[in-house]
Parts: C-alpha cells; structure tokens; sequence
C-alpha cells in the first residue's frame, strides 16, 4: 500500500521546487510540470523498482522511467533529486550556463536518471520500446515507464510507435499520457482535437486504464493495476486526467502557465499554497 | 602505378548484409532493424540466423530511429536499415535528438544512396546525405568504395562505441579492396600514389577514380588516389601529407556539392594549406530516373569529369 501521507508531503516540497525553479530563470514550463506531480512522485517513490544511488545507463535489472514531453523538465529534475540521484542542490542551476540541469532533459551533460533527450516531440514512446524490447533479450523482467503530453498526440511518430508496440506485443510497458487538455496555442480541442483517445488507443491494440492524475489514491491504485496487467501480451496505456498547474490556485484552468514564469508576487503565493516539508534546495 | 584487379563485380549493399551474418555470429549483442526493406538491405541471412535479434519496423523510419535508441540502453548494438534517403532527410530530428544528442550507440545503416539508386529516380536518390549526418556532433560518418570495404566498415562499426551513419548503394561495381582487410575508421588509404594532382574520392567515386588515373597517367599526368572512406572524422594528416606534395587537389562522390566531401577537404586546406581545388559533384540540383552510368555521366560525376577537374586543377597552379 502506497504511503499516502508520505507522498503527499513529497508533492508539496517538488511543487516548491518547480515554481522556484521557473522563477530563479524567468524561464521554463510549470503548468505541466505541476499537473504531472502526483504521478511522478507516485512512480518514483514506490511503484518504480530503481536505483538512485547508482546510476548506470543501461538500467539492467531496474525499471526505467522516459519523459517524452521534455518541456517538464521541472518536476522530473525535482522527483529525481529528490529521490537521492543528484544532489538537490544543483536544482539552482536549471536553465543556466553549464548546468546539467537543461531546459529540456539530456543525457548529454551526464545527469544521472536521465537516459534520453526529449524536447521535440513525440520520439519517446518509441525509445522506451526500444528499452523495452532490449529487456527482453536480456531476459531482464523489469518494467519500462513513459510518459507522453496529450498535445504530443498530435505527432505521428506516436502512432507508429503504438501500431509497432501492439504487433510485437511488447507488454513490458505502461505508457501515460497527460491528459490536461492544454497546450500552447490553447486547448486541444481548439487547436487540434484528440477525439476519443481511448477509443483511439484501442483500436491500436493497447489495454487503456483511465485515472485522475491528480488524486494519490487514484494514480497508485492504477499504476499497481497497470503492473498487475504486464506481460500478458499487451502494452498498456494509461490516460491520466490532470489539471494543468494543480496545487497553485492562480495557475490552475488555464493554458495560460504552459511556458510562463511567475513573478515575485506570484511566487510568494505559490509557496505560500505549498508547505516546505524536506527543505527547499 | 599500381594495377587494381576486379575480383568480382558486386553491389555494396551485400557487403553490408555480409558484415551484418558476420556480427550475428560473433557479437551477441548486435541486433538489426529494418522498414520493410529486408531484401534490399541483404539481411536475410542475418534474419534467418537470428530471429530474435531481428526488428521489423514495417513503414515507420521515425519509430524505428527511437526504438533503436532505446534498444541501446539495455546494451545492444543496432543496426537500423533503410534506404539513405528513409535513413537521413526523413528522420533527421529523431537522429539528431534521440541518437547523436543523446549519444546513443546506433548504426545507421543507409542503401541505395545517390544517384546509382537509378530508376526509381530523385524522390529517392538521396545527394544530402553526408552532408546531414557530418553537421551532427559526434555522428561518424562513412562511405566504402566496394563489397569487402563495405563488409569491413560494417564489422568495424560495431566495434566502434558511438552513432556511425553507414552509406553504400544499390548497384553491383568492381570489388577490388582486399578481401577480409581490417578497416580503420578514419583513416584514410591511399590506392596510387602520385606528385601532380591529389584525387580523393568516396564510395562509388573511388573506382572513378581510379579509372581517371589510368587516363591520366596515359597523358603523363601522375595522379596520386585517396579513398577517404570515412568524412568524419577526416584523416587530416593523410590528407595534408599528400596535398604538401601535389599541391592541388580533385574531389569526387556522389553527392552534393554543398555539404559533402569536397567540403570537408577545402574546409581544412582553407585553413592549414590553401590549394587549388576542384570539386566532382553534383552541383545543386536533383537527380532523374535513368541507369547508373547514364545519371553518373548526365550530372557530372563520371571518369571523364574527375579527368577534366585534374586537368583544370593543374592549370590553376
């Protein structure tokens, strides 16, 4: 069982750490980042079977983690640091001259837990395929995470991707979109509508859990749901329901904090919303 | 001079496909991918011998860039498969962030590149292809002249840590590199050596090339023929050590102009040792349908134009 109170408490400080992040740089994208919290938190502190102290590339033996909608940078760099795989302090870094801590994740600069660079969209699914299919010629029955944006439905290469996942029946994945149904230019059905995502996912051939994204019982319940439904010989796909900017009252029901940051102001009430619990970097 | 005998005339692709049987049984680790082009890519064997290692992609080159990415991650050495065009233009994003930036240990493997692609005409004879992949930071990039050069750089590639793209072509040309050589990544070799006029050339261009010395010689011209099969990275001093002797210098590939060998040669003269210098190329402009020799000669890249640049670049002097 999932140690609620526990993560709630984690929630709160990566949620301070996201808006300083973004605040220290003027820069970044804390709408996402703080509708995609529970879940990372969540996957991170107790669903996923990792190794923060030490990193290795190639995760033999551990379940792996890929964010495909790099732009959330933020709360992965806070999860990460805050699970013990880089020092916390380094989050004062993001976005700077020489930081590990890009504005979109990389491994190029060495920064343990990440394994792939995403930023241009829709190429992660395919890489966590990739990770996927190679665990099972390793005969490695660890699983492989991954979680996409739901205006990243929009890039075709996702639906390649799922055609490919279904037919080779790589069932070693549970795959998560965010669904918040915001993106840049507006909402998804402005700009480019979804449909019927699930309906779309299976006839593609996946099993689709759906969950509120923002509610800790929900996202635990249905990750340990999603784990109980691999290797059955299909992917599964989870569509999770958040609100864009949760836990910040000013940020939240708007496409508006997709990529802005707060000001001073803003900053003092966000933090003000959520508590310091292990100490801000 | 030295006489090249053609052992045999054989398509590089099957030098490829050779390479690929061979690292199926010796390195456990190697796995390939293809989009839907098993036949034209001579995989057969290495599929038949190692199902489990194989991956069709079906039509989907992006999906096919990512997985081998991923693939990577849990150690193993894929070769991804398509035509150059499928391989470079088409999923140039997924390479640059997924597998360069990323530093993933991805071989692309990429056929029927340029214009001896032939018939099936320009949609398809890539001529950007070095060009893409040398712009990518640490992207090795390389271009065999021959079947066993080919079978060499592909055995080779694998034993490289790091993205290597792979170029070779759809028709069969003499094979004349020795059979079983071991290949050197980035270095160069130097087929005649000569004190008038240095000809580097890559991939299909080097029989060319050889052939324009053999004309050339016949009119006292000593031509001095480099195979620079791997662009990058280039083997510098290779190529300064014979261009401080002839003091002029021919390029020749299937390719580009803009953005391919000659490029990368007159970068560095321009900056070490300013030479004159004369590209065979194709000169900014798309390819057609027609036979290999027909579109060689139509755009420019034959034996008579490699001998007209020497003797154009001797006069300039």
């Amino acid at each position: 069982m999932a140690d609620i109170k526990n993560l709630e408490k984690i929630v709160s400080q990566v949620r301070r750490d996201i808006v300083r992040m973004v605040h220290q740089n003027n820069s970044g994208h804390p709408g996402g980042s703080l509708g995609c919290t529970e879940f990372l938190v969540s996957l991170y502190n107790g669903v996923m079977e990792h190794n923060p102290k030490n990193f290795s590339m190639d995760g033999k033996n551990e379940d792996l983690f890929f964010l495909s909608n790099g732009h959330i940078s933020p709360v992965l760099y806070s999860v990460l640091a805050r699970a013990g795989y880089f020092p916390v302090k380094e989050m004062a870094t993001f976005r700077s001259l020489n930081s590990r801590l890009q504005g979109h994740p990389t491994p190029h600069e060495g920064l343990e837990g990440i394994r792939i660079a995403s930023g241009s969209l829709g190429q992660g699914l395919s890489v966590a395929l990739g990770a996927a299919q190679a665990k099972k010629l390793n005969k490695d029955n660890k699983l492989v995470y991954v979680l996409m944006g739901d205006g990243e439905q929009q890039e075709g290469q996702i639906w390649e991707a799922a055609m490919y996942a279904a037919h080779n029946k790589v069932d070693n994945i549970i795959a998560t979109i965010d669904y918040n149904g915001a993106q840049i230019d507006g909402s998804t059905d402005e700009v480019l509508s979804l449909g019927n995502l699930k309906a779309k996912w299976e006839s593609f051939g996946w099993k689709v859990l759906e969950t509120n994204g923002n509610n800790l019982q929900d996202i635990n319940n249905t990750l340990q749901e999603a784990k109980s439904l691999t290797g059955k010989g299909t992917p599964i796909l989870i569509k999770m329901s958040t609100q864009m900017g949760n836990g910040v009252d000013f940020m939240m029901g708007t496409h508006k904090w997709h990529g802005v940051a707060p000001n001073n102001d803003q900053l003092k009430s966000a933090l003000a919303q959520n508590p310091e619990t292990l100490g801000d970097y | 001079m030295k006489k090249y005998e053609i052992q045999n005339v054989k398509d590089t692709r099957s030098g490829f496909g050779e390479g690929l049987t061979e690292l199926g049984r010796t390195n456990p680790e190697v796995v390939a991918l293809c989009a839907d082009l098993i036949g034209s890519l001579k995989m057969d064997e290495f599929i038949k011998e190692n199902p489990e290692r194989f991956f069709q992609m079906g039509i989907s080159e992006a999906n096919m860039m990512g997985v081998a990415a991923g693939l990577t991650i849990g150690g193993k050495i894929p070769f991804a498969g398509t035509f150059a065009n499928f391989a470079t233009g088409r999923v140039y994003d997924q390479i640059r962030q997924s597998i360069a930036y990323s530093g993933k240990n991805v071989k692309i493997a990429a056929s029927h590149a340029g214009l001896t692609l032939g018939e099936d005409g320009a949609t398809h004879q890539i001529l950007e292809d070095i060009g893409l992949m040398k712009m990518l930071p640490g992207m090795v990039v390389i271009n065999p002249c021959d079947f066993n050069q080919t079978k060499a750089a592909t055995i080779a590639a694998a034993a490289y840590e790091g993205p290597v793209y792979l170029r070779f072509g759809r028709p069969k040309v003499p094979n004349f590199t020795p059979v079983d050589q071991k290949f050197e990544i980035g270095k160069a070799v130097v087929l005649n050596e000569g004190t008038d006029v240095t000809i580097f050339a890559t991939g299909h261009l080097v029989w060319k090339a050889i052939q324009a010395g053999e004309i050339l010689a016949e009119k006292g011209i000593s031509a001095e023929i480099i195979n620079i099969h791997t662009i990058k990275p280039l083997d510098e001093k290779a190529v300064l050590a014979s261009v401080k002797k002839t003091k002029c210098v021919v390029t020749a590939e299937e390719h580009q102009m803009n953005g391919g060998l000659g490029d990368t040669i007159a970068q560095l003269l321009s900056r070490q040792l300013p030479t004159p210098i004369e590209f065979v190329a194709v000169n900014d402009s798309f390819g057609e349908s027609g036979t290999e020799e027909q579109l060689m000669t139509k755009y420019g890249i034959n034996t008579p134009h490699i001998v007209e640049a020497v003797q154009k670049v001797i006069a300039r002097k």
